[in-house]
């Protein structure tokens, strides 16, 4: 445990799905040709008057109640003034004063126990417009920096939380956590990769010192930025606290002594560099938008939302570890691979009539071939009606799970059913006589492995397997190992 | 109340405009008189009045998430000083 309590908070903002723009009818697709989506609106052409889009509006208020946050009855727009190359109008419609929403929180667990259930605050959630992106090509040795504007004007929701994080794993838990929950309730998609999330994160350190008031001391707080995956976030994180702490040996330096710091995160130095201090808010110059009329919601339109949402994944959890004797642990895997995987695992699990089964089945086996081809589980060649078929065999007892899954490739490979591959393996159900007869016969021939046996290496035992294999593929592994067993054990 | 140079260096920083030392003087003294004209509402007692956070008096205007055709490129870069053709050209950014 490191000598200090790590404190963490974290910005997110996610594009919201929509078709078009926040205020505008120009298209939000990622990968278009650049400055093909825009118009006057999204470009800041004098003279145009924005006009919010309802869905991008009910997206954000449906991720606020899912996050349990209190919405607001009145809301509105503010204009938050700055100057950069990528921000055509001069200024950022976004939200000041009056968010939509605020005082929510999300729940995170750690199924490996690596830190308790806590709920970490939302401190508020709104709605605002995205800037364009500016790229600088330092090879091509030029003066001029490009910009591209598609992504000016759409439609993103901020995410602020408490600094309630403890530890980077807790960061990293909370992101996926809240990037599980958005893309359950259809939000956004939240490809870091293309932009769809985006997180900032402010940390510092409380460094014990019981002769301080309080009992600590807090270190100044640093954002950093520039993280593109939640393991580079993790990375990050962890880095940073180190850096600070030693710093602060060096320095001694507290909270409130010198200007908030921004560091960007460097994934291929493995280390943070520092940015640019941070403008004072209040050099923003937020003022309301007075070309935007604010939003009035009513209890009965949130009640309704609410009751409109679907099974949160925090929920969904608990019910397939209930329903389906399954681990937490398990249950945490197959939610955390989305809606159509859950969907495959339910319906495998209700055609067999064995959640465990099932559940063993996608996690290694069907979960394996998706990660191997790179598909999402809708692309998975076997249906949930054959896979059943074949666990309904091993459930018997006809095949062992080795066996099974080599009916299981076959299925993958030749798009046989389970009967078909069955039989094609020549795979038949070996009768307990049988097997006996088998074992006695290897151990009639094998008495070094007898002698080793007895003497108390009972892992040579294994040996007989690949033998009893040879002689007969269908025979159950774990059968031959405890029938020689007993009969090594019979010996004189 | 009247407006310090300090407070006209500062906007000017954040508009990013670079003025003179006689424009300075001049944008003291006229942004200073705007200010102070409009001032004179605090010359009110607003107690017991709400604040308002919009001067329309309407709410919940929206229009349905439907795209419509764009500019085409070229007439969206038609008014910018520099492009190539594809991006606007703007003097590098560095740094962030
Ligand atoms: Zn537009």
């Amino acid at each position: 445990m490191p000598p200090y309590t790590t404190v963490i908070g974290l910005e997110a903002h996610v594009q919201l799905l929509t078709a078009s723009k926040l205020f505008c009818g120009c298209a939000t697709k990622f990968g278009a040709p650049p400055n093909t989506q825009t118009c006057p609106i999204c470009i800041g052409m004098p003279g145009v008057l924005p006009v919010m889009n309802r869905k991008a509006f009910d997206l954000g208020l449906k991720a606020a109640v899912a996050l349990n946050c209190k919405i607001a009855a009145f809301t509105k727009w503010d204009r938050k003034n700055y100057y950069y190359p990528d921000l055509p109008k001069g200024y950022q419609i976004s939200q000041y004063d009056l968010p939509f929403s605020s005082e929510g929180f999300l729940e995170i667990s750690d199924p490996k126990g690596r830190f308790e259930t806590k709920r970490v605050g939302i401190i508020r959630v709104h709605l605002e417009e995205d800037a364009g992106k500016s790229m600088h090509d330092e090879q091509a040795g030029t003066a001029d920096s490009k910009v591209d504007l598609n992504r000016a004007g759409v439609p993103l929701l901020e995410i602020v939380s408490k600094p309630d994080m403890r530890s980077p794993l807790e960061a990293r838990a909370y992101l996926t956590e809240l990037k599980l929950l958005l893309t359950y309730l259809g939000v956004s998609d939240c490809n870091m990769q293309e932009g769809s999330l985006r997180v900032d994160a402010n940390i510092n350190l409380h460094v014990p010192a019981p002769q301080e008031k309080g009992g600590k001391i807090a270190t100044p707080i640093v954002e950093v930025k520039n993280m593109n995956s939640f393991r580079s976030v993790e990375r990050a994180l962890a880095h940073e606290a180190e850096r600070q702490f030693e710093e602060f040996q060096r320095t001694g330096q507290r909270l409130g002594q010198v200007p908030k710091q921004t560091r960007g995160w460097d994934d291929t130095k493995d280390a943070t560099y520092a940015q640019r201090h941070k403008e004072e808010s209040s050099d923003y110059r937020y003022f309301p938008e007075p070309d935007l009329v604010p939003v009035a919601v009513t209890e009965a339109e949130v009640e309704s939302v609410r009751r409109a949402l679907r099974e949160l994944p925090a929920q969904m959890r608990s019910r397939l570890a209930k329903t389906y004797g399954i681990t937490a642990y398990d249950a945490e895997v197959i939610v955390n691979q989305a809606q159509p995987f859950v969907d495959f695992y339910v319906d495998l699990a209700a055609r067999c009539g064995d959640g465990k089964l099932a559940a063993n089945w996608v996690l290694q086996d069907v979960l394996k071939v998706l990660n191997e081809r790179g598909i999402a589980i809708d692309k998975y060649p076997v249906s949930t009606e054959r896979l059943a078929a074949l666990l309904a065999r091993v459930k018997s007892g006809d095949v062992d799970t080795g066996r099974g899954r080599e009916v299981l490739q076959l299925m993958l490979d030749q798009g046989q059913s389970a009967d078909e591959a069955i039989a094609q393996l020549g795979i038949a159900k070996v009768d307990a006589g049988e097997l006996r007869k088998l074992c006695e016969e290897l151990v009639a021939a094998n008495p070094k492995l007898v002698a080793d046996v007895k003497g108390g290496k009972l892992q040579a035992a294994g040996a007989f397997i690949g033998q009893a294999k040879r002689k007969n593929p269908n025979v159950d592994p774990n059968r031959v190992k405890e029938v020689c067993l007993e009969l090594i054990q019979a010996l004189p | 109340m009247a407006l310090s140079r300090d407070d006209v260096l500062k906007v000017s920083l954040l508009g990013r405009l670079s003025l003179t030392e006689a424009e300075q003087q001049r944008m003291t003294e006229q942004l200073g008189g705007i200010v102070d004209y409009v001032a004179q509402l605090s010359e009110l007692d607003t107690k017991d009045v709400e604040p308002m956070a919009h001067a329309i008096e309407m709410t919940n205007v929206f229009r349905d998430d439907a795209v419509r055709e764009s500019l085409p490129r070229q007439d969206a870069l038609a008014n910018a000083p520099h492009t190539d053709g594809e991006f606007y050209l703007v003097p590098a950014v560095l740094g962030e």
